[in-house]
């Protein structure tokens, strides 16, 4: 299987504080990786390193071969590379449509091939029969889905998910799980950052841990799971899945 | 089934459209002069509340300092005009490009260095306030004396753009409609979607591909552009040029105040907005006059404006249309539906 992106040394501090201190992950194309860790580990700054909102101290992130950390987020869109946001943000005051559209517009510049891609995205998460609902009568996990389809209608190889699952209850978290597992089974990379281990452990093939903002472990989630370091540092001793 | 709706919304919305128009030319062949006058007044703040309206209402980026390009317009023609007889259509077309570069090289400075929303706003203050200096003392364009246009002969010259009050409240029509048709053209365009996303979002438009940093320039330019050719027009029905009342604060007031009485970043907003407000001030400075209260028409302007911002926050026309909406009228209805959702 080819590396689809590859994450060098990686590092970031604000003032002085190390966010993310040396950090080195691959993404296999076509696989779900997630990155973990407890709060404040730097798991979102990691994620944002590679979605371009934020610039590295140190390091270098390359996606199909080309270095993207010094790119802003609207090239590193255009180039592949889509991404959700922690906080659902959709556009107020544009329909669910509307919404899953702008995506579209980073390759087409027709409105009806960017309506139908948007559906498309939509049908994909599970939202087409909401399609001309205003964004504010969606319920928390239909937002969360918006985000995808949204960043879906990009036409991204790699998806970058924040959190997708925070604040669901199991039920809903299960209905997205099977949207992942499909997007993936259709060829989509996917990299989420996940609190919610019962998830991961069901969805990712790779499973990455971060602590302190250095890594501390790289595995299969099974593999994980078991490592001493990550049981003290984040999952407590007697973790059982 | 959408589709078929949609045609029937399409069909209904032209047909609103064109009522409107028909009774506004039908205003401009019948009514009296004063009537005249006052609606091509209220014609060109439409536009020009079109291109500002444009600008904030879909772009999402705040100018209190639109006299900058209303200026540049009304002097590109005014000097081209009175200073070498060239006629006032290469001025309006001078004024377009000179305005929409200004323009954009404020935008670019701006966003360049990461100044943006209200710090924007205040640069274009900033720059409204510098040309309308630079230009009370630049004897070439007349300075604080103004610059005068020759009277009209009488008769309507079109490759001159000169005519009589009725020709220029048809100029003005036909910008107004220019006007309406372009933003509803733009805002169905991948740049309204693009734009509208930008405003709501700036940095999740980002992260979906939209290069907002172009697309604020070119929204930016555009809106100045329009405004200039407002502008230009405005100078020729004036028949003069003052930097302060063509560059001053006060205009730039004036020409936002369409879009946000009437309503923001909707399409017909900025001439009901007009509409309301213009022949209210008018006719409130009238009665002023004849009771001897000076300021009657500031103040019922102001009472009237806070009111409406207290109480219809989005503006008079989504109003009308809830309420048309309320009673069940579907011939107003769809129009903000539209608006609002999908075509």
């Amino acid at each position: 299987m080819t590396t689809l992106l590859e994450v060098e040394n990686l590092s970031r501090s604000f003032g002085g504080l190390v966010a993310v201190k040396d950090v080195s992950f691959s993404l296999r194309a076509g696989r779900i990786t997630a990155l973990i860790g407890p709060n404040g580990a730097g798991k979102t700054t990691c994620f944002n390193l590679v979605a371009g909102a934020l610039k590295p101290t140190s390091g270098r992130v390359l996606f199909e071969g080309r270095q993207i950390d010094n790119s802003p987020p609207e090239t590193v869109c255009r180039m592949g590379i889509a991404r959700t946001f922690q906080i659902v943000r959709p556009m107020r005051e544009m329909s669910v449509l509307e919404n899953a559209m702008i995506g579209a517009f980073s390759w087409t510049r027709n409105v009806s091939e960017a309506r139908s891609k948007a559906y498309e995205s939509l049908e994909s998460v599970g939202l087409a029969a909401k399609a001309h609902a205003r964004t504010d009568q969606l319920t928390l996990p239909d937002r969360k889905m918006l985000e995808t389809a949204k960043a879906l209608s990009t036409r991204p190889k790699l998806l970058l998910l924040d959190e997708v699952m925070a604040g669901l209850r199991p039920t809903e978290a299960a209905g997205i799980v099977g949207v992942l597992q499909k997007l993936a089974e259709g060829g989509l990379t996917i990299l989420l950052v996940e609190h919610v281990m019962r998830i991961v452990m069901e969805v990712a093939s790779r499973v990455v841990v971060l602590h302190h903002g250095a890594k501390i472990a790289e595995g299969p989630p099974g593999e994980v799971v078991a490592d001493p370091k990550v049981l003290e540092s984040y999952l407590g001793a007697g973790f059982h899945v | 089934m959408q589709k078929k709706f949609d045609r029937g919304v399409e069909r209904t919305r032209w047909l609103a459209g064109i009522t409107v128009f028909a009774v506004l030319g039908l205003v401009g062949l019948l009514a009296n002069p004063y009537v005249i006058s006052l609606m091509t007044i209220v014609l060109l703040f439409t536009f020009l509340g079109q291109s500002w309206n444009l600008m904030l209402g879909i772009g999402g980026q705040l100018s209190i300092g639109h006299a900058l390009f209303v200026g540049l317009g009304a002097y590109s023609v005014g000097v081209l005009y009175v200073r070498y007889g060239i006629s006032p259509w290469v001025g309006l077309l001078t004024g377009m490009i000179l305005a929409g570069s200004v323009g954009a090289s404020i935008a670019w400075l701006s966003f360049r260095f990461e100044v943006r929303g209200i710090y924007f706003a205040l640069l274009t203050i900033a720059a409204a306030e510098f040309a309308r200096i630079m230009f009370s003392g630049w004897e070439f364009v007349g300075a604080m004396q103004g610059l005068f246009f020759p009277a009209p002969s009488g008769g309507i010259e079109i490759s001159m753009l000169r005519g009589d009050a009725r020709f220029y409240y048809f100029v003005a029509l036909a910008l107004a409609a220019l006007g309406i048709i372009g933003t509803e053209f733009i805002s169905r365009s991948y740049l309204g979607y693009v734009w509208r996303a930008m405003r709501d979002d700036e940095s999740a438009a980002r992260a979906l591909g939209v290069r907002t940093f172009q697309h604020k320039i070119l929204v930016i330019s555009l809106s100045a552009a329009m405004a200039a050719a407002g502008g230009g027009v405005l100078a020729l029905v004036q028949g003069s040029i003052f930097p302060d009342s063509i560059m001053g604060m006060g205009l730039s007031v004036d020409v936002l105040i369409g879009p946000v009485v009437g309503g923001l970043g909707t399409t017909f907003g900025p001439l009901v907005g007009s509409l309301a407000a213009i022949p209210l001030n008018h006719l409130m400075s009238a009665l002023g006059d004849s009771l001897r209260i000076p300021g009657l028409n500031n103040i019922t302007y102001g009472v009237v404006l806070i009111s409406v911002v207290w109480f219809l926050p989005d503006g008079i026309w989504p109003a009308i249309v809830r309420l048309c909406k309320a009673i069940q009228a579907p011939p107003t209805a769809w129009l903000w539906h539209s608006r609002k959702v999908e075509e």
